[in-house]
This record gives C-alpha cells, structure tokens and sequence, in this order.
C-alpha cells in the first residue's frame, strides 16, 4: 500500500468546528468527489502497523450518477450554501468538514452510549450501566476479532443527525466510523494484535424495509431488510489488486481493480516496451465474495402476489454465513449497477442490476435453536399501533371482543374460541432450567372433539391462517416422520441434510392437526414427548439431535378418546346443542353469512389484522406473573377440584390441571396485557377449564365431573348407544319373567344372540350398571339379582 | 393532439411527443381495431405498435430500476435533448449521456402472462372476428395450427416489402435458439400461444397472481432483448455481475423476444370474464342486461332440455349442472369461501367415452375449462400445485394454477385401484383444499403459500366421488341410447350455433348477477330451519343449511332473479330433497356405501 500513504492530513478529527452553518452532508452529485473507501484518506491514523482491510463491501461497485438529487432529505439551509455550480474544491471542503465533525460525533458516541435497557442477547454479559460500545473494545482485545457490530438504533438515540448521515452516505460514514473505533482502539491498547484493523459492521438500520417497498431512492443507502435465503453461489475469488510484470524486463507492478476493471498498463513504465506487461495470478490480491438470493419473507407479502426477491453479495468473512433456508436480516448498502455498454451492440437495455451489498447479517431463527427468548423478533410496531392496541386492551370487554373477532363465520361455541383465544396468547416461559427441572412449558394444547360436520375443520383452518407460524395437517395423511423430523441425503452433494416436520416447523406457533384420530398410534406417541417437553430428539443415520418444537397444538377429533388426553390442557366437545333457541340464532347467523356485504361484517367484526397484531404485540411485549392473591386464588382452585372426586374414589384433578390452570390464567392476563395475574384471570382459567371439563368430562350418570372419563373416554353417540343396549337387556329381562337372580354369563350370552349388533363385555357391564343406578337391580359377584 | 391512428401506428412517437410538451392526455382507445395478440401470430405484428392482449398473470418478477428519462447527445451538432425512457426496453448507446445529472431512475414491474388456461376454441374464433387490423389478406387466424419454428421457412407472399424488412432481422435472430426447445411454462399441458413479458409502469401493487387481464400496450420485439448464448463471454468481461445469473434464470427472465413479445403497458383492465359475446363490463351496460334478461328465462328452459338430453335424459341432474356452472365465490368470510358449489355427478357410465364427451360439452358452454383425467399415472406424475423454481427463479405452473371461473373437470371413472404415492398424496390434498377453501397452497419449496382461486370444480365418477364435494347427484338415465357416443353427438349437432351461443351468454350473465336476501326472506328462512331441526334434528344440520342457502342462491340467479323470494327458497328447498332423496337411496341400493 506505499503508494497509498500520501494524502491524510485534511482528515485529521479537529477539535473544533468552523463556524459554517452546513448542517450536514452536502447534496452533492455524488460522481463529483471520489471518496473511495480503501483509500488511505480513511485508514492511516492510529493503526500502528495493524494492517488495515479493504472493504469491498463498501466500495465493490462504482457509485451510479443517478441519484435523484430531490430525493435527499437535505434541509433547505444546507443546499442554499452548497451551490452545484460552484467549484469542486469548495464542494470537498464541505465534505470533509461534515465527515470531521462526524468522525468526533462517532468517537463520542463510542465513549458515552449507555443503553441500560438492552435486552439483546449478545449484551447479556455486559454491564449495561457502563458506556456499551468500549466494553466491546475490551471484548475485542480479549476475542481478537476485529469486527464491531453497531445497532444504528443506539446511533440514532445518541444523534438524530449522526444517523442520519450514516443512512444516506454509509459509503463514506462507516470508514469514518471505522477510523473513530481504530483510533479509540489503539489508544486503549497500544499493544494490541489484530489480523486487521477494526471494522464497523452497523445493523438495524431503523429504516428496515421489507423487499416489496425498495424504490430508487434507496440506492446507496443503508437499508436493513429481512428475507429468506434461497440460494448461496460458491465462492467467487474477486480481484481486488491485479499484478503486473513486464516480459521483457521483469518490472512489476500493481494496479488498483476499479469498479470490477482492471486498467491493464499498456506500457512498461521501466522498459517502455508496449503491450508487454503480463497479469501474474498467484500475485495479485482477492477478495472473496458470494451471491446470496435473498426471498420476501412470507408474511410481509401482501396476499396473491409473487415473492420479490433480490441479490445480495457478501464479501470476506460474511461469505458461507447464511445457509439456503435461513431468515435472515441483511444490513448493507443497495446498489443498482449501471447498465453495461456492449460495444458490439448499438442498443442496451435501459434496466438497471440492483443488488445489496452485505455489511453484516443477523439470523432471525439463530436464537430459536439456541432457545433464548424471542424478546427482539423485529415486529415493529408503530406507536400508532401499540396506542390502538393498547386502548383496546384497556377496554373492559376486550377478552370478550377478541373472542368474538375469532373466526365470525363459526357459529357460537362461545367458549371454545376463547380457549382458542388464550391457546393463542400462551403462557408465560419460565425457566427453572438453572435448579435442574427444565422449562415449563408455556404452550396451551387443546383438542376439539365432536361429530362430523361441526366447524371443526374451519376454526383449524382459520388459526392456520391467523398464526404467523403456523402448520396444518392431517392425522390421515401425516407419519410420525413428517411432523417431527427425517433425514434426508442431498442427490447433488450426497450430504445428509436434516429435513424439519410440522411441528419443529411450528416452534412457537401453532400445530394444527385435524382428524387426530385417524392418527396412527405410532405417530401419536411422538406426540408424547412434544407436548410435554417441548423439544424432539432426534437419532437417525447418524445424527442425534435435539430440536426445540414450542409448539401449542390445536387438535380436531371424531369422538374417540385416548391416553394422550392428559396432555390437552383443553378438550371441548363440539356437538349439535339442539335446542329452538339456538336453531333460530344459527340460521340467522348463517343467512347473515350470505347477505351481509363485506363492509358491514368488517364493521360488526375485529379486523384479522388488528387481533393479529394484537396478539403478536402480547406474546412479545407482556409476561405476567403471579401476584400472591392469584396463586392464592389458584391453590384454592385445585384443593376444590380435588375434593369434587375424593368423596365417591373419582379423581377430578391431576397436578397437570393446576399447570393449566397457570397456564390459562397467565394468557388471560396477557389478553389485558397485564404484568401480573390476578384473581380475575384466575377466575376466567377456572371457568374455563370446568366448562371444558363440564362438556368432556362429567360422567352422564352422576353429574360429576370424572376426570376418568378422559382416558376411558365416552361419546355422545357412545353414550346413547349404552341406553340402547341398557333398555334391550331391561327388555330381555322382563320377557325372562318373575326370576328374582340371574346368571351373569348366561344373560350375557342371551342379550349377545338378541341382538343385531356385536356387544362386548363392557357393553353388557355398562348396561348393568345403567341399570342398577335404576335401582332395577343390583350386581353381586356372578349373579345378577332384580329388586 | 395525435389522431387514433398514430396511437396505433406510432404510440412510442405520441409518448415521446407527449412528454416533450409535458402535456397530460387520457388514453381512451377504442379497443374494436387494435389487433390481439391472442389471435394474430406475432410476425404479422408491427414491433413498437400497440395491441392488445387477453391473458392471465401466471408469475410475478422483481420489480425492475430503468431509465425513464435520460440524456441524448447528437454527436453531430453536440446538442443534447432529454427524453422518455418509458414503454421502451432499448436505447442507443451511442447517443446516451450515462454521466448526465437529468437521467431519472424509475421503477416498472414485469408479469410474466400467459393467454387464459383451458381458453375454449369458440372463444378465440369469436374474438378474431371482431377483430381484424390484419394488412395480410391471406391470414387466417388459426390460433393453434402452426407452430413458430414452421414459420421461419414459410414465405409471406402477401406481405408488403416494408414489413418485411422490419422483420427480417427479427426472424432471423430467433431462428437460431427457438430449436433449444423453450418452456413457455404454460399451466396446462399441451397449451399453445403467445407468452409475454409485460411491463406495468403504475399501480402494479394491485395486480395479483392469476388475474385475468386485457392488456394494452406497446408491442417490444427487438431481438437485442433476448438471452443470447454466444454473448455470454463477451458480457462477462465486461460486468462480472451477469455471471451470477444461472442460465436457466436468465432464459426464464430474458426469453427470446420472438416467442415472448415485450408489452409496456399504457391501460390494463382486470377482466370480470372472458367470454367474447358480453361487453367486458356488463355490470355498467345496462342496455345489454336488460335486453338479455327478457329472454333469460327461455334460455334458461332451453338449455336445460339440452343438458337434460346430455345427461340422458335426468332433469335432476341437469338442473344442478346449471347451478353448478354458474357458480362463483362471491365473497370469503374469514376462511369460508361463500358461493362455491362443487358438484359430483355420480353413476356416469364407465367403459365408454361419456365422460369425455360430456366435458366437451361442457367446454362448448364455458369460456375456459380443462379436463383432469385422474387416472393413477396422472395423479402421481402431474404437476398440479405450482411451484417455485429457485435455479431459474420462476414459478412453474401446475394444473390447478386457473384462472377464476375456469370449470374444471375432473374425470374420477378414469381412476383404478393401484398405489398413490407422495405425489398422488399431494395432488390428491391439494384438490381436497381446492375444493373445501378453494384455495391452492402453492410450493414455494421453504414454504408453503396460499393463493386463493375461485374455480369451478365438477367431478364424474361412478360411485360417491372420494373428493369433498358440496353436492352429490347420481344420474338416474331414463334413455340408455344403444351408442351413447352417437347419441350425444346427435344432440351436439342439433344445436344451432345461436343457440350455443345465448347459451354462453346466458351462464356468464348470471354468474355476475348481483344478489340479496331480504329481511322478510331472512326471518322465512330462519323459520323454516327451526321448523325442520323441531321435527327431526336429524334431518338438517347447519351444513345443510349452507348449502340450501347456496342452492337458493344460484336457482334465483339462474332464473335472473337477483333478491331471493318466498318461492325460490321453497324450489331450493324442494330440489335439495329430491336430490338427497335420491342419495340415500342410493346408497340403500349399494348398501356398503359409507
């Protein structure tokens, strides 16, 4: 670089600033001045024989004269003094001064910025009271790895105007930002090695855009946007510097690559030979450098259009960071690469190649697979928002109205949509991991039973739709490998690649899966682990492995009950109530269905949007706990469930039903985005909890609530099949006569040839049983004796 | 101000007139003269002239940065002029300040579209008579005999010489990859016609995947435009960044010109239907509803004699065909797709060609329609769910990729006992959520995305069809005709084309009816459920309330009624329990039915 290191001094920080009023960056044309990042105008100062790195990721491309000059956000002063007739020299004064007076703002931005409420994961060891930026200049001096990643949200909290220009000129304020860090860095720790100097790698640029809204104004502007990785290129080797050596006389030299050309030297400059200087491969430098396709994340795309998507190079160190598959957020410079000029051609094409180029990514689903809190998923909202939905919240019947914004088009089942509801808001995640009893799962599992034909399907399909993370399938057509996880070879690279299920898919969503009965045995006891422990384990061809899979269930089922019911935190039965009351509100609601335009349910209705908002602002911004009279209220809750059962030797309450009940009363707090759970919460959790009890699980002889029920399990139609039986066996007894006793199997064997349909032996108990609650007769041993 | 015919000659010229004076204009054409892509072969159209194009968005691109405004210098007198850099692919290199302050970037988007899916032969033949700006006389429009690799070698004789040098050139630069075999990724099979790349310059945000649309805009040929093989190295030299496209990608994206025209889009209208004999917006032509609403219900009684004769004679049947066939998704609440009404005609008979038959009659009747034979082969090796392509970065169509009001005809006595596999699953899912939600989920490889689509769906089996449906009727044949193909054929030709013709008006005008239910129907209604679950819970669910409100719909409309009357619901009423009447005993005769 000795032909480098000449021209500094402008750029040394001063100490104060000329009274100019130039506020900020010139709106200049930007081909005017040539600042080129790897120039030594930016790296010298306090280096101290650390090498400094290009940064092709700053100055790969040339800059293209098309900015629109109108589209700066420049304040009227500013673009009175900068004339752009005037003469160039007065033009590069400007700059210089701005970027002076921005390097001392970056310096002190360093030294001060405190963020006391970060929550990030990468700060979690930092002292969050102390200035944040220099404790990770001690972590660079400690790690060794000389890159500095800056949030431009702490820029922006410290200087509006220092953001700002680092927005609209990131080609030339992260060099500036880079010099600032060096020289902090070198200052604090003279002695210091480093592979290279320092890079400042700035992320969440506040103007995070999704694809769709990238226009040219954005060009050459530090732009943050997310996306889904769809394609990795192999490493490309880019030619930074190319050499040269003369043939006849062995006379190297170097030449600089400029926006992608190499100027080969048609001359030697020793020998004066013309057209004899030959590139020299193994000498010149490379960088590297990997085209990444970036896709429009599925939920920023408005319905019935196509994913943008858009090109990304990463440059050095970034390449092979992101996999194909992987969500990623990019900040980094867009670019639109000007159209080539092919001499053999007399007409090109006006278009215009637009690409990023990556200054640092950040995985959005790293920290699921880490499992650290998802406490940063950049869902911003905008105040406006946050104050709709907080007004909501404050409402008194706001559980009420969002239960009824849930899928309108089903009728009634009033409590089962809030169960849903409160399915959808969660628990609150505790950890007890550190006292060795692991996570409690948070996530509400409900199952919905009921006849053919009762919506059941449709509420499923509509939390489908509702949930970001959401996944639909099919107890019929889905095998324990396709919800959980399968290994797979890749035809091209032979590798075995780990193919993720519905319900790894679903972490932190939720799992739909209709038809649960028709589920094989096999696949539901995958279910086992998933629903309790909430993690999948994984030992196929090698690989052996843990995944989490957060997942809330939402079960539909035909009647037919089994052991992984305990596991529900709610079971509703859907059934046809039958009554004229109800007939009259279900035609009407469904007639309505059919004439009511568009506008006038909207207005009935909670937009979809809203209530996803809604609750996708409670899952991330509130967690409850418990105050004292709720766990108070709680305690209480369960003694009285397990009382219900003790007198008659039933048990109505298993210590996972006191979770739910947690549970329950936890989502209902964050339905009112209330910090803390209390009595009414725990109220609503009860309510609901007997109601769904009520509907699954009270035993039709008594009344009671069995939990029994539950794992033993009994239908609607079931249940009116015993009557049947009880009254044909009633039947076959009076046509037996006056005989005060019978024997069992012998009545057993007659009601079994009576009868059309097979009956089994617990038919035939049930039935005797029916019976003798009728006080008809009463059951002793092997006899049979009527009253 | 320009006449019509430079519009039509010249519209680049009247563009580039326009933005000289700064003048804003509206853009009224008289759609009547401007030639259609549809039905003209391309080489008989002049490059940079205006046409029109029928079509279906089948794959949205990225949104593209250009130059719409630039600098020009005259070499000769150095003067410099600034221009419109819209509705055009190409500049001349030679004349362009690249380094000029006044170049204005501006953002376009590229559909790639498609002529509609399943597009009945009646209706491109109506269409080409209506228009005709065609200078050949010795065209004919015969949309689908030739192909273009044919027309290199065919001489033009009728062609006046200034045409063909325009074209020339042009041909002869497609000669040269046509024969590399391009998918113009058509979603059906065995489909032919224009493809085209078209540029929207505003409000591309309200065009969605499978919109059908008539297209107006500046035809773009030039071969320059076209992914070249040869060029690749000497383009590589000069911006590395162009080797970062695969081939496949740029194939995809920079088709050759000759097979994929350019459009630039001045005017482009989301069409209601594609059916040529209406005006494309009839809910506004007044005049033209009226007229036809007087004579709706004799056609109406004369098309259900017709499809009464087709179905042999079952009037039961061929009623729920009308409804069927007229049948659209009005609305969505929430997740419920409102006014779908698929239908399963059971009991066809199986070994012969019926089937096969009836769905040609049924696409004599519709604008587009497509006959899915669900034999086991089918099932497991087509493409029905399209899907995305990330090596070329498209989305390749797949059977269910339709338009709206496509009937699609699904020929179940084509299936035989035999192994689905993950493929047949898929397929056969995706047709159930096709059917339920009227939705497709298309494969976007990562994940999966919901496109929603409003497609008639009509199944033929033999028993109860194993797809959901909303209706079953099983077809109860009062003639059994010795040769079932000689029959229909015989009724097929006792149609006059008139005939035919009223009858496609008639299924499109009361598709589009608007339709109510008023507050005195609601109560009756309401009444009559209550009424019927005292009686026998049993007898009526809320599904089948559903559906009655459907049937009730579709019998109004279909008698151009638009609000539903005491009458009607009785009639819907009475028809549904004929038909399920007929379905259970049915299913009493086969016993095992489940």
């Amino acid at each position: 670089h000795g032909a480098q290191e000449s021209s500094t001094g402008e750029l040394q920080p001063l100490p104060t600033s000329p009274g100019t009023d130039l506020q900020s960056l010139a709106p200049q044309d930007t081909s005017l001045f040539s600042m080129d990042a790897s120039s030594p105008l930016i790296y010298d100062t306090p280096s101290r024989g650390t090498p400094a790195r290009q940064r092709p990721d700053l100055g790969s491309v040339r800059k293209a004269p098309q900015v629109d000059l109108c589209s700066e956000p420049v304040s009227g002063k500013a673009a009175g003094v900068i004339n752009l007739t005037e003469c160039n020299l007065k033009l590069h004064f400007a700059i210089t001064e701005a970027l002076n007076r921005a390097f001392v703002c970056l310096q002190r931005f360093l030294q001060q910025f405190i963020d006391p409420t970060s929550r990030e994961g990468e700060n979690v060891s930092l002292d969050l009271n102390e200035p944040l930026y220099m404790q990770k200049l001690d972590e660079i001096s400690v790690v060794g790895e000389p890159v500095l990643n800056v949030n431009c949200g702490h820029v922006q909290a410290f200087d509006a105007d220092l953001y700002r220009q680092l927005i609209c000129y990131p080609q030339e304020v992260i060099p500036t930002f880079d010099m600032a860090v060096n020289e902090l860095f070198f200052d604090r720790f003279p002695d210091s090695i480093l592979e290279h100097q320092i890079q400042v790698r700035p992320y969440s640029a506040l103007k995070t855009r999704n694809m769709r809204s990238l226009n040219p104004e954005d060009i050459d502007q530090l732009i943050t946007i997310s996306g889904m990785v769809i394609r990795t290129s192999q490493l490309i080797p880019e030619m930074q510097e190319a050499f040269f050596r003369c043939q006849v006389c062995a006379f190297s030299t170097q030449v600089e690559v400029d926006r992608g050309r190499i100027a080969e030297p048609a001359v030697c400059r020793n020998c004066n030979t013309t057209h004899s200087m030959a590139l020299v491969h193994n000498r010149s430098v490379f960088s590297d450098k990997q085209m990444i396709k970036l896709q429009e994340s599925p939920e920023d795309m408005p319905a019935g259009q196509t994913p943008h998507t858009t090109v990304v190079y990463a440059h050095n160190d970034l390449v092979d960071k992101v996999q194909p598959g992987d969500r990623v957020n990019i900040t980094g410079i867009y670019r639109a690469a000007p159209m080539r000029v092919n001499p053999r051609q007399s007409q090109v094409k006006s278009v215009y190649r637009t690409h990023f180029d990556a200054i640092h990514f950040r995985k959005t689903d790293e920290r699921r697979l880490h499992g650290l809190d998802e406490e940063n998923e950049q869902r911003l909202f905008t105040e406006e928002r946050v104050a709709t939905l907080r007004e909501l919240a404050a409402k008194p019947d706001v559980y009420e109205r969002l239960s009824s914004a849930l899928a309108p088009s089903i009728y009634e089942h009033e409590d089962i949509k809030k169960g849903i509801l409160l399915q959808l808001f969660g628990g609150t995640r505790k950890d007890f991991s550190q006292t060795g009893r692991g996570n409690f799962r948070a996530e509400i599992n409900i199952l919905l039973c009921g006849d053919p034909g009762t919506s059941k399907s449709q509420l499923l399909q509509y939390v489908f739709n509702l949930v970001p993370r959401g996944q639909y399938t099919s107890g019929k057509g889905s095998s324990a490998v396709g919800l959980t996880a399968y290994v797979t070879k890749d035809p091209e690279t032979r590798q075995l690649v780990l193919q993720t299920g519905a319900l790894v898919l679903s972490d932190n969503g939720i799992c739909c899966i209709d038809e649960f009965d028709k589920m094989s045995d096999n696949t539901r006891s995958v279910l086992h682990e998933v629903m309790e422990q909430q993690t999948l384990s994984i030992a196929k061809a090698g690989i052996i492995c843990q995944l989490n899979a957060r997942t809330s269930i939402l079960a539909a089922a035909n009647p037919l009950p089994h052991t992984l019911l305990s596991r529900f935190d709610l079971i509703f039965l859907m059934l046809d109530p039958q009554d004229e009351a109800y007939d009259r509100r279900l035609a009407h609601h469904l007639v309505a269905l059919y004439y009511q335009s568009e506008e006038q349910v909207e207005e009935e209705y909670l937009d979809m949007a809203v209530l996803k908002d809604y609750i996708a602002y409670a899952r991330t911004c509130v967690s409850p706990r418990l105050s004292e009279e709720a766990s108070q209220a709680l305690i209480e809750a369960y003694v009285d469930m397990r009382k219900i059962g003790s007198g008659r030797g039933m048990v109505s309450a298993y210590p996972r039903q006191l979770e739910s009940l947690i549970r329950l009363a936890e989502a209902h707090a964050k339905v009112r985005f209330s910090d803390k759970v209390e009595t009414i919460d725990v109220e609503e959790a009860k309510r609901l909890h007997r109601e769904a009890l009520k509907q699954s699980a009270t035993d039709p002889r008594t009344g009671f609530v069995d939990i029994s029920i539950l794992t033993t399990g009994m239908s609607a139609t079931a249940r009116k099949r015993k009557e049947e039986v009880a009254q044909a066996l009633k039947k076959l007894i009076q046509l037996k006569g006056k005989t005060p006793a019978l024997k069992y199997q012998q009545l057993f064997d007659d009601l079994r040839a009576q009868s059309e349909a097979a009956i089994t032996k617990d038919m035939f108990d049930e039935a005797l049983r029916a019976l003798a609650d009728e006080d008809y007769l009463t059951v002793t041993g092997k006899t049979v004796r009527l009253l | 101000m320009p006449s019509s015919e430079d519009w039509i000659n010249n519209p680049l010229g009247v563009v580039d007139g326009i933005f000289g004076k700064r003048q804003e204009s509206d853009t009224n054409l008289a759609d009547s003269n401007v030639p259609s892509l549809n039905d003209v072969p391309l080489h008989y159209l002049k490059p940079n002239s205006l046409v029109k194009f029928r079509c279906m968005v089948q794959d949205m691109f990225d949104p593209e940065f250009f130059m719409g405004a630039y600098e020009t210098v005259d070499p000769s007198t150095n003067s410099k002029e600034l221009r419109c850099g819209k509705y055009k692919d190409l500049v001349k290199s030679q004349q362009v300040d690249f380094n000029s302050r006044n170049i204005v970037t501006s953002e376009r988007q590229t559909f790639y579209c498609v002529p509609i899916p399943g597009e009945s032969q009646w209706n491109s033949y109506a269409c080409s008579s209506q228009a005709r700006v065609v200078p050949s006389t010795s065209y004919t429009p015969h949309r689908h005999k030739r192909s273009y690799e044919e027309d290199d070698d065919m001489d033009m004789p009728n062609v006046d010489s200034k045409r063909l040098e325009t074209e020339a050139p042009c041909q002869n630069a497609s000669s040269s990859h046509c024969s590399s075999n391009l998918d113009l990724n058509f979603p059906l099979p065995g489909e032919r016609g224009p493809a085209c790349l078209v540029k929207v310059y505003e409000e591309w945000d309200s065009f969605r995947l499978n919109d059908m649309l008539e297209v107006f805009g500046v035809l773009s040929v030039d071969p320059a435009l076209s992914f070249i093989a040869d060029d690749k190295e000497v383009s590589s030299l000069l911006d590395p960044t162009d080797t970062m496209e695969t081939a496949e990608e740029q194939r995809a994206h920079s088709p050759p010109a000759s097979l994929v025209p350019r459009l630039h889009v001045l005017y482009a209208q989301p069409l209601q239907h594609n059916n040529p004999l209406l005006p494309s917006a009839i809910s506004e032509d007044k005049a033209f509803l009226s007229g036809f609403l007087s004579e709706l219900n004799s056609v109406r009684g004369e098309l259900l004699t017709y499809l009464t004769h087709v179905l042999l004679g079952d009037a039961l049947a061929a009623e729920y065909l009308i409804l069927h066939l007229i049948s659209s998704v009005y609305a969505r609440r929430d997740v419920l797709p409102l006014g779908k009404f698929t239908l399963n005609i059971s009991g066809c008979p199986h070994n012969s060609s019926y089937t096969e038959q009836l769905c040609q009659i049924i696409q004599h009747l519709m604008p587009s329609s497509y006959r899915l034979c669900m034999s086991l082969h089918n099932m497991n090796n087509l493409p029905m769910v399209p899907r995305k392509d990330y090596t070329a970065n498209r989305l390749v169509g797949g059977i269910l990729q339709l338009a709206s009001n496509t009937s699609l005809f699904l020929d179940e006595t084509q299936l035989e006992q035999g192994q689905l596999d993950a493929t047949g699953v898929r397929n056969i899912t995706a047709l159930g959520n096709l059917i339920s939600w009227q939705k497709v989920d298309y494969d976007f490889s990562y994940h999966q995305m919901e496109f929603p689509c409003n497609i008639n769906v009509l199944i033929a089996s033999e028993g109860r069809s194993l797809l959901p449906c909303d209706s079953q009727v099983h077809l109860r044949p009062t003639v059994s005709p010795p040769n079932v193909e000689e029959y229909l054929k015989a009724i097929q030709l006792a149609q006059l084309p008139s005939h035919l013709n009223k009858y496609r008006v008639y299924l499109t005008v009361a598709r589009l009816l608007d339709y109510s239910i008023s507050e005195q129907v609601t109560k009756a209604v309401e009444e009559d459920f209550v009424e019927m679950r005292k009686d026998n819970p049993q007898s009526i669910s809320a599904e089948d309330l559903h559906r009655m409100l459907v049937v009730a719909r579709l019998l109004s409309l279909s008698y151009g009624q638009t609000t539903l009357s005491r009458d009607g619901w009785i009639k819907a009423k009475q028809l549904e329990m004929v038909r399920t009447s007929r379905t259970q005993q049915q299913e009493c005769v086969n016993g095992n039915e489940p």
